[in-house]
């Protein structure tokens, strides 16, 4: 009877050690087969040369992911200047606002943010938000901005909607429930005693917010609007249909760029020679190493702070 | 008194943005969800449910293949995720608890649950469609596996390590083998909070598009065998709104609603589930 105990327990062990190593071999697995699969492409193209060149032509068989690459970055640095500050505030009026009733409620439908599908966000920035920017917003951006000298470099062109800025607004939509509840969390975790000292000293609600709440939940903070960024980085669907799909660097907001993720979702399945696809698994390659180098960081940053 | 005006003023201008950023908030919520509803809720009819997509210009389409594939990858994925998240999940929060090791494989699930979906469908396409030599189901739901196992290793091991270790060592006291107080005092302690973090699992990954794009990839007719391309709602709905046709763009909302009603269903259904289990605390 005990050495069946035994035997079984050990059994079950095995059974689920090997699964939470799934998680690891998945993660070693997709590293490996996508440095061997873009390794034709490394070789020939090298890392400078493929990260800095936006010249993409399968026709002349000359490929560099600058223009992918550089449609990433922009699209994740404006949608992190549009969530960040917007999530903060959010974070702030649940925890220091918001009445205590409607706290959990209001927490749940900025959440709900999180849980609608990128595929609807991509269909509704097409139908929705892109005509909305087409006809209003951009040509009123560019009635501000054309006649300032250097700025208006970032909005020449024909507003068409599909472009870096829709983008940009739509990722921030979607990153705002991470930032905003990550956020709510380390403002939590500020001690009570602390706040209340600085009430008892006259401070007001925003001196308090500023002065204690902020230093104390500044890495939680920071470590939320990394996870953010990794969000961003890779996120596909939403931004493949308001994109277009334009290797060039533009350095207009108003103008079609790629992604990363866009350049995959777009030509993995057309690509029909070795070097081109090899190409994309080095895009694919360098937005892992990206997003895994951004998680990490804030995995790193969260770890600290619950030490 | 000038001064301590001057910091009631600034106090209420910082207060006053606070509540304007929560109200854009909610104003982006209700303006998807609402056009969402409104333009899929004018789409909806029967056929859209119960026919395979028509030629172009001729009425009457409806997406019935991809519901139907859509409910088998995702079907297939959960028989593969769901075991192998739970029992991972279990092996971190139990026979793994307070291991170094244990913590760095619980921090690499929860960082790839942010990853890129769509670097998991270029790998998912290189492991199993190259040597395969065709698009197919298995691949897709191989796709949606991948990224549903780190979730459910986490939402267990966070559910089963909010079970208190005193049950456990009554159990040890008993004389019971860990698997036997695993199996019968932690799962049936953490029950519904396993089946609501299964739950939500399934359903965020039921409405991922970006691994199916290159692994179950698409095609117009029913399909019920998984060896073969087999239609998806989401990778439907990026072709659809992408491609050129008023007919395709009403069917892409009418399959849009019902995505966005399943997730609403879905994650309201767990929150009360959850908010049910544990009221006190």
């Amino acid at each position: 009877m005990e050495e069946k105990f035994y035997a079984r327990n050990n059994l079950f062990k095995l059974l689920s050690l090997a699964s939470a190593l799934v998680i690891v071999v998945i993660c070693a697995a997709m590293f490996i087969v996508l440095f061997v699969f873009s390794y034709p492409a490394i070789k020939q193209f090298g890392v400078v040369h493929f990260v800095f060149s936006d010249v993409w032509d399968p026709v002349k068989r000359i490929f560099g992911g600058a223009g992918a690459i550089y449609g990433t970055v922009v699209t994740t640095v404006l949608s992190l200047i549009f969530a960040v500050p917007v999530s903060l505030g959010i974070a702030v009026f649940i925890t220091q606002i918001c009445p205590h009733g409607l706290k959990r409620y209001f927490s749940n439908a900025i959440e709900l943010l999180a849980s609608i599908p990128s595929i609807i966000y991509g269909m509704w920035g097409l139908f929705t938000l892109a005509p909305l920017m087409r006809n209003y917003i951009e040509p009123f951006l560019q009635k501000i901005f054309l006649p300032i000298p250097v700025v208006r470099c970032l909005f020449e062109g024909t507003p068409l909607g599909i472009d870096l800025l829709t983008s940009g607004l739509i990722l921030s939509i979607m990153i705002i429930p991470f930032i905003s509840s990550i956020a709510r969390d380390a403002f939590e975790l500020v001690p009570k005693e602390l706040k209340e000292s600085a009430y008892a000293m006259g401070a007001t609600k925003w001196e308090m917010i500023k002065d204690v709440i902020s230093p104390y939940s500044k890495i939680g903070v920071l470590s939320g609007i990394i996870i953010a960024t990794g969000r961003a980085l890779g996120e596909t669907m939403a931004v493949a249909f308001v994109l277009g799909n334009d290797h060039n660097i533009h350095l207009s907001l108003l103008k079609s760029s790629t992604t990363i993720s866009v350049t995959l979702a777009n030509e993995f399945t057309e690509a029909d020679f070795r070097l081109y696809l090899s190409s994309l698994f080095y895009l694919a390659f360098i937005l892992f190493v990206m997003s895994f180098t951004s998680l990490g960081l804030a995995k790193f940053l969260l770890s600290r702070i619950k030490k | 008194m000038s001064f301590v005006k001057k910091r009631k003023i600034k106090n209420m201008f910082a207060l006053s943005l606070s509540v304007f950023s929560a109200i854009v908030g909610l104003f982006w919520l209700v303006f998807i969800l609402s056009s969402v509803l409104v333009k899929g809720l004018s789409s909806l009819n029967l056929s859209l449910f119960l026919n395979d997509p028509a030629p172009p210009g001729i009425p009457g389409g409806g997406l019935r293949c991809a519901f139907v594939g859509q409910a088998i990858i995702t079907l297939i994925a959960t028989v593969i995720g769901v075991p192998l998240g739970v029992l991972g999940g279990t092996y971190l929060a139990e026979y793994g608890r307070n291991k170094k090791y244990s913590a760095i494989i619980s921090s690499l699930a929860d960082m790839m649950t942010s990853f890129p979906s769509i670097v998991v469908g270029v790998f998912v396409y290189t492991i199993m469609v190259r040597p395969m030599g065709h698009f197919n189901g298995y691949a897709g739901a191989v796709a949606l596996a991948i990224i549903m196992i780190p979730i459910i290793v986490r939402t267990t091991e966070e559910t089963l390590k909010l079970v208190p270790w005193e049950l456990r060592e009554a159990a040890f006291a008993l004389g019971a083998p860990y698997y036997k107080v695993i199996k019968d005092i932690v799962f049936r302690g953490a029950a519904t909070g396993l089946f609501t973090g299964v739950l939500l699992s399934v359903a965020r990954v039921a409405v991922e598009t970006a691994p199916l794009l290159f692994t179950s990839f698409n095609n117009s007719f029913l399909t019920l065998n998984p060896n073969q391309p087999m239609p998806s709602l989401t990778v439907t709905i990026y072709q659809y709104a992408m491609g050129p046709y008023e007919a395709w763009h009403r069917l892409a909302w009418g399959a849009s609603f019902v995505i966005i009603l399943f997730v609403l269903v879905a994650s309201v259904l767990g929150r009360w589930i959850i908010s049910k289990r544990y009221k006190n605390g």
